[in-house]
């Protein structure tokens, strides 16, 4: 038995609408408005001051790869989830691009034992659309939501065949599973490596062209209408895209959206140094596609932001910028980056910033008991320090690899405690 | 003297200031060159040329200027197909920094390779063409062999005919011409023309015809075949048709224009043979040029920096 009062805290929960100053409770691994009988008040409650502090719901993280298994130099289960709490994440999502890929059941229950041995966070695991994400057969997605996947993904490749994702649409939706879609062109993309324009040509890489994001993103939408299905566009980086998701809501459509922070905050300037650590797919675009996200978020039209935490070795990243692999992290930035490219500057409130990475992530993805501060709830939470300013040193990087276009850079607003299930699992103050 | 740099990367970044002082030094390094002397300039510092694509004009360029300065050159090929699995570049530079080597000069299909090593290694980085990115010394001393005719960069009328895409000639060129105050067109098919090139101050015309007879210099690129493979180009055939510099629009030209080529010349292909031959061509000017220019470079860079 054991408790916590977290005192004089503002409590930031969009599920509830709530911003205010009050004290927050937990009484093992949930959140209750009055401790039981069978607490001892005296040994077993610990008092935390959380004056000047605010809480949010733990941070639900719809879009990772934690490499586990089979790319264990890259990241793991037991790395990633201690870099994920650092930025205040307790529920993670991670991307089946593994090896082998989470495309049955055996490869599910593996990273689930592993989770719960190795991990400090709730870890859920996407399952593929195709085997082996190849694009030609279904996986067993019955089994693969049996066994405990949250969503289906090819995601790092895109099912080429229209007809092969009409069929994953239709398939998917008697299990109440969302696809989740990496939309790219291929052939259109090629083997571009960086976001198509002025600054392609300046440089000499091979440009990726908006189009071949937005292509995608309307083939699916149409298939989603025909079908009915839920389909979830991972990372929004044009503002093509977040134009046809709009419309798309607005006809009824079952589309639910999410962008990244490195899509709001970089553009393909940033890739000017040649630093490999710029180099990501979708590419960083260009200040009008930025608009249209901050834009598209503030609308409501892309419901989520998450981080696409891609780890690479160094030895990979110190490749030529066209030879080396696509991917930042992002488990420890996204909430600063949130903080002051979004809540700083205007774009959304802090209320409406916080529901993209708690309320609607819980809601879009159906989570029990998470993305919420309501009692009853797990006590599942993290706790901002708003005033609190860092450098984001690479040698504070907690996860396996540093490749972060963020190395430098000056935040205010930090993850100051992390909980999970009324566990304390990350505490700087 | 307007040059303070460790390495040369790009001309991009280069300002009117460190061109003319380029020039400046170029044309003292051209007479020592027609002299046939040496100068010690570079007396006991050691070049290393390191090329990880097959080239043997670029590279004999360079070690002809680095050995009239009275450098040691070392000669290092790499076999593209090894780089991936072998050792990495950034190794092969740690190496040859243990060496005691002062400059070195690469080549390699990745754009950015030399500003990467430029940024971690306190050697000097001269860049011989780096993916499509720039090849600075060739847009150079194809500015060298302009002025050398013209006794003028401004208000110059520049066309570069080809497959400005994947050209680091046409991208050095574009910015060292621009920078001095000339006027850029480039010609060639849709498929071969980057995008936003406009917003490099440049003038895109698909007709060949329509500006050929306008221009006070040609520069024709070379096409490479596989292209083709590409779907960038239906044909060869088709590619002759329309923008070979054959022996109608030579007469198109104006009277005083040259043409130029940064070679080696597929006859036939995007220059015809008499052409590329004919009084209007300074093409054996600028292999000569080349070594001036880079002699100029090697003396330049301050290796204090
Ligand atoms: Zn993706």
């Amino acid at each position: 038995m054991f408790g916590f009062k977290i005192k004089n805290i503002r409590i930031i929960d969009p599920s509830q609408n709530k911003d205010m100053v009050d004290d927050i409770l937990i009484e093992n691994d949930f959140i209750v408005n009055k401790f039981s009988e069978k607490l001892d008040i005296h040994n077993e409650i610990t008092v935390i001051d959380g004056t000047g502090k605010i809480v949010i719901p733990g941070i639900i993280d719809i879009h990772s790869h934690l490499r586990e298994p089979g790319q264990e130099n890259k990241e793991t289960i037991y790395t990633g989830t201690r870099s994920a709490v650092k930025g205040g994440i307790t529920t993670v999502f991670c991307m089946p691009n593994t090896n082998p890929y989470i495309d049955n059941s055996t490869v599910v229950e593996s990273i689930l034992f592993r989770a719960k041995k190795e991990g400090i966070i709730n870890v859920f695991p996407i399952g593929c659309i195709t085997k082996g994400s190849k694009g030609i057969e279904l996986a067993e997605i019955g089994f693969l939501k049996k066994s405990g996947i949250i969503a289906i993904s090819d995601d790092g490749m895109s099912i080429s065949n229209s007809g092969i994702m009409k069929h994953a649409l239709e398939y998917s939706k008697m299990f109440n599973l969302p696809v989740i879609s990496h939309c790219e062109d291929k052939g259109l993309s090629g083997n571009g490596v960086m976001n198509e324009g002025k600054n392609s040509t300046i440089l000499g890489l091979r440009g990726i062209p908006r189009q071949a994001e937005d292509i995608i993103v309307n083939r699916d939408i149409m298939l989603a209408e025909l079908t009915n299905a839920h389909l979830h566009i991972a990372h929004v980086s044009t503002f093509g895209a977040v134009d046809l998701i709009r419309s798309a809501k607005k006809k009824g459509i079952k589309i639910t959206a999410e962008t990244c922070p490195h899509y709001f905050t970089l553009t393909d300037e940033a890739v000017k140094s040649y630093n490999t650590n710029t180099k990501v797919n979708p590419p960083l675009r260009e200040q009008i596609d930025i608009e249209a996200i901050k834009y598209g978020l503030s609308d409501g039209t892309i419901d989520c932001i998450c981080t696409d935490h891609a780890p690479h070795t160094i030895e990979d990243k110190n490749l030529p910028f066209d030879l080396a692999p696509f991917g930042i992290i992002g488990f420890e930035t996204m909430l600063s980056l949130i903080l002051n490219e979004l809540v700083d500057k205007g774009v959304l409130n802090l209320l409406q910033a916080i529901a993209k990475i708690t309320t609607n992530p819980a809601k879009i993805f159906k989570l029990k008991k998470r993305g919420s501060l309501k009692i009853g709830s797990f006590a599942d939470l993290t706790i901002i320090d708003p005033n609190r300013s860092f450098k984001f040193e690479e040698s504070c990087i907690l996860s396996k690899n540093k490749n972060s276009p963020f190395i430098g850079r000056q935040f205010k607003g930090c993850v100051v405690m992390t909980m999970v299930s009324g566990k304390i699992v990350w505490k700087i103050f | 003297m307007s040059f303070d740099f460790k390495d040369l990367l790009a001309i991009k970044d280069l300002s009117k200031k460190n061109l003319q002082t380029i020039l400046y030094s170029t044309q003292c390094c051209k007479q020592i060159l027609m002299s046939g002397e040496k100068t010690p300039i570079l007396v006991d510092k050691n070049v290393a040329i390191l090329f990880y694509e097959p080239s043997t004009r670029t590279k004999n360029s360079f070690e002809i200027a680095a050995k009239r300065l009275s450098a040691n050159v070392i000669n290092i090929s790499v076999n593209t197909s090894s780089v991936v699995k072998g050792e990495s570049i950034t190794d092969t530079v740690k190496t040859l920094e243990a060496m005691r080597i002062d400059y070195i000069i690469i080549r390699h299909s990745s754009a950015g390779i030399a500003n990467m090593l430029a940024k971690n290694f306190k050697v000097s980085i001269i860049n011989a063409g780096d993916g499509f990115h720039e090849h600075p010394t060739q847009g150079l001393l194809d500015l060298y062999t302009i002025y050398e005719y013209k006794k003028k960069i401004k208000d110059l009328k520049v066309l570069i005919v080809g497959d400005i895409l994947h050209s680091r000639v046409a991208k050095s060129n574009i910015w060292a011409l621009k920078t001095m105050g000339a006027e850029v067109f480039v010609s060639g098919p849709p498929t071969f023309i980057p995008a936003n090139i406009e917003e490099l101050g440049v003038t895109v015309f698909h007709n060949l015809d329509d500006i050929i007879d306008k221009v006070d210099v040609v520069n024709i690129l070379r096409i490479q075949s596989e292209r083709q493979k590409e779907n960038l180009l239906p044909s060869l055939r088709e590619y002759i048709s329309l923008y070979q510099l054959n022996k109608k629009r030579l007469l198109n030209l104006k009277s005083e224009a040259i043409i130029m080529h940064p070679g080696p010349i597929n006859r036939g292909i995007e220059i015809d043979s008499e052409v590329a031959d004919s009084s209007k061509s300074v093409i054996n000017k600028q292999v000569t040029n080349g070594i001036a220019v880079r002699m100029s470079i090697l003396s330049l860079l301050n290796r204090d920096k």
